[in-house]
């Protein structure tokens, strides 16, 4: 249970083609991402899977049943909203009851589930708390919890971390990824953090301006990326392009390479360059390396790199790491 | 930076926050005292504020003369009247422009405000004669029809920036989460948007008990209400003072209790929208 296919699925806002004409199969019991930067659809894609957005052509299935114009509610699908969307003038026990009592259980039936739920994401004390009550965390985990109880199909999130601090925002992402484990039931995430795409994905989906670009594993895209889109989008930082002359002594128009896998030598290498800003994380140090031709490049060095500022270096990249891209910047296979 | 707030500068602004809101509350008081006095006390000059013999024959006499509780009975079946036929109208109206805007939805409700612009006296001709020819002239149904037109304007924008205030997501949500239309508005939208109607309907009700432009026109002694009442005590000349502050007293009595036992909800009425 929890397979949903697109056949040529389309939205149209007004003259504004959103999502031009676009398949994906999305299996059963996976943990899909989709990403990409903000406007490129993937929310409007999650809306329409959800049934909150018409269709403006193609079809959509869940678990073969055809969908395309069913409401929200017969579609079995539960979803977590960016703002929560929790019911403010009730407790944190009615809302997570809210879609059981509209699905006609019985008190008892509703009852143990909620507890249950409330079990799982550590809410059993706030139970007769109103949303307005809780931190940003608790509501999230609320908004999960009314998405749960429910037993859907498939979960949809629609960038549900985006207003949570950062040390929260990782906590949170291992919560729903352990849930995924235990649940083992498909989820489809938006978001426009790569970093949460990477870490908590079986799949991602890269869409750009309505389009997919790739649909791969992460460690896929990042070791194959099929386009420069793709390859500028996955990784951090960000994967460093070449292009031109450095680039054709590489063997093509373009070439990408990605900053662990460039090293450095302050006698001879590929790229002179001269070292700028260093940024450094403890375990790694970020360079940005203002090379003579090619712009500034990044360079990641594990640990504590004994390079200053001014200090001029040459840059290698590993040759079976250089990414290749022709003139229509797709990957050279 | 924490702004240092001195023990002199808080008496001295409380003690300027009093004087204003005394400055404000004065005619009132005053109105309220000069109904006390006997005409004569009511004129004198330089006035006196408590050293006079209070007396009630003022409201004794306003009594004998005109029927206190036909006109508050008149006002209550106007006020209350025309708030309940203009919510039945702006509920849906405010509600639909709300969730369900369209490119002409800003520009309704700019025409609706526009209305509110035209001076009253500019239509009392027509209305009059309208008025006349239906029959509807001193009767409380005229009175209704004419109010609830008067403040539907007001009522529409303010439900509708209420209504606005509901996030689109928490219905989104409620559809998700299995709820049909009507659920919806019984369970999510109904209760979030009680808080908004009550405090538009209770503002709804003192205009239009304290309106004094179309009671005065279109009324005469069936269906005059309490506005009519405090007029017939304004007499040219200016001379019974105490009289006319007695029945102006009596007038605004019912609806100030009103007022002040629904204090939360008005004061959320007046000020929202102002701090997000």
């Amino acid at each position: 249970m929890g397979s949903i296919h697109l056949n040529k699925v389309s939205k149209v806002f007004g003259d504004l083609k959103v999502i031009p004409s676009l398949d994906l199969e999305i299996n059963e019991g996976e943990f899909v991402v989709f990403v990409g930067p903000s406007g490129c659809g993937k929310s409007t894609l999650l809306r329409l899977i959800a049934g909150l957005e018409d269709l403006s052509g193609g079809t959509i299935s869940i678990d073969g049943n055809d969908v395309t114009n069913a409401p929200p509610a017969k579609r079995g699908l539960a979803m977590v909203f960016q703002s929560y969307a929790l019911y403010p003038h009730m407790s944190v026990r009615k809302n997570i009851a809210f879609p059981l009592k509209m699905a006609g259980e019985d008190k008892a039936t509703i009852d143990k589930k909620v507890e249950d739920a409330a079990r799982v994401l550590n809410l059993t004390d706030y139970l007769e708390r109103k949303p307005g009550q809780l931190s940003g965390g608790q509501r999230q985990r609320v908004a999960i919890g009314r998405a749960i109880v429910r037993q859907p199909t498939a979960f949809l999130f629609d960038e549900p971390l985006s207003n949570l601090d950062a040390a929260l925002r990782v906590t949170m992402r291992l919560e729903i990824s352990e849930l995924h484990h235990e649940l083992g039931t498909t989820m489809i995430y938006v978001t426009h953090d790569q970093v949460e795409a990477m870490t908590m994905a079986d799949k991602i989906v890269v869409l750009n301006r309505g389009n997919i670009e790739q649909v791969g594993s992460p460690m896929e895209l990042y070791n194959h990326p099929r386009n420069l889109f793709v390859a500028g989008f996955i990784g951090s930082p960000k994967m460093n392009f070449v292009e031109g002359k450095d680039a054709q002594a590489f063997g093509a128009p373009t070439i990408g390479i990605r900053p662990e896998h460039l090293s450095y030598s302050s006698s001879e290498g590929a790229w002179k360059g001269k070292v700028g800003v260093a940024e450094h994380l403890g375990s790694d140090t970020f360079c940005h390396v203002h090379t003579e031709n090619s712009g500034t490049m990044t360079l990641r060095v594990s640990g504590e790199a004994g390079l200053k500022h001014g200090d001029t270096i040459y840059l290698t990249p590993e040759e079976s790491r250089i990414h290749r891209f022709d003139d229509k910047g797709l990957a050279i296979a | 930076m924490a702004r240092n707030v001195t023990t002199a500068k808080r008496v001295g602004w409380s003690i300027a926050a009093w004087f204003v809101a005394l400055l404000i509350f004065f005619p009132i008081l005053w109105t309220v005292i000069t109904s006390f006095k006997s005409e004569g006390a009511a004129i004198a000059f330089p006035p006196v504020f408590f050293d006079f013999d209070w007396t009630l024959s003022s409201y004794v006499e306003v009594q004998e003369r005109s029927d206190y509780l036909l006109h508050v009975w008149n006002s209550a079946v106007i006020s209350l009247g025309s708030t309940f036929i203009a919510l039945l109208i702006s509920i849906p109206a405010a509600w639909s422009m709300a969730f369900n805007p369209t490119k002409r939805t800003k520009d309704i409700l700019m025409w609706m405000l526009s209305t509110k612009m035209l001076p009253a006296v500019a239509v009392l001709v027509p209305f009059y004669l309208a008025y006349k020819n239906l029959g509807l002239l001193d009767t409380k149904l005229g009175l209704i029809i004419i109010l609830t037109m008067m403040n539907l304007p007001i009522l529409i924008w303010m439900l509708f920036s209420y209504f606005k205030e509901i996030p689109g997501e928490i219905l989104e949500a409620c559809r998700m989460d299995g709820a049909t239309l009507g659920q919806e508005i019984v369970y999510i939208l109904t209760p979030m948007a009680v808080p908004g109607i009550a405090s538009t309907l209770l503002l709804n009700i003192i205009m239009a008990w304290n309106e004094a432009f179309w009671t005065l026109n279109i009324s005469a002694s069936q269906a005059a209400p309490l506005s009519a009442f405090i007029a017939s005590y304004s007499s040219p000349e200016g001379l019974f003072w105490a009289k006319l502050s007695a029945a102006s007293t009596l007038a605004i009595a019912p609806i100030l209790i009103m007022g002040w036992f629904s204090q939360k909800q008005l004061v959320r009425g007046l000020t929202f929208g102002a701090v997000k």
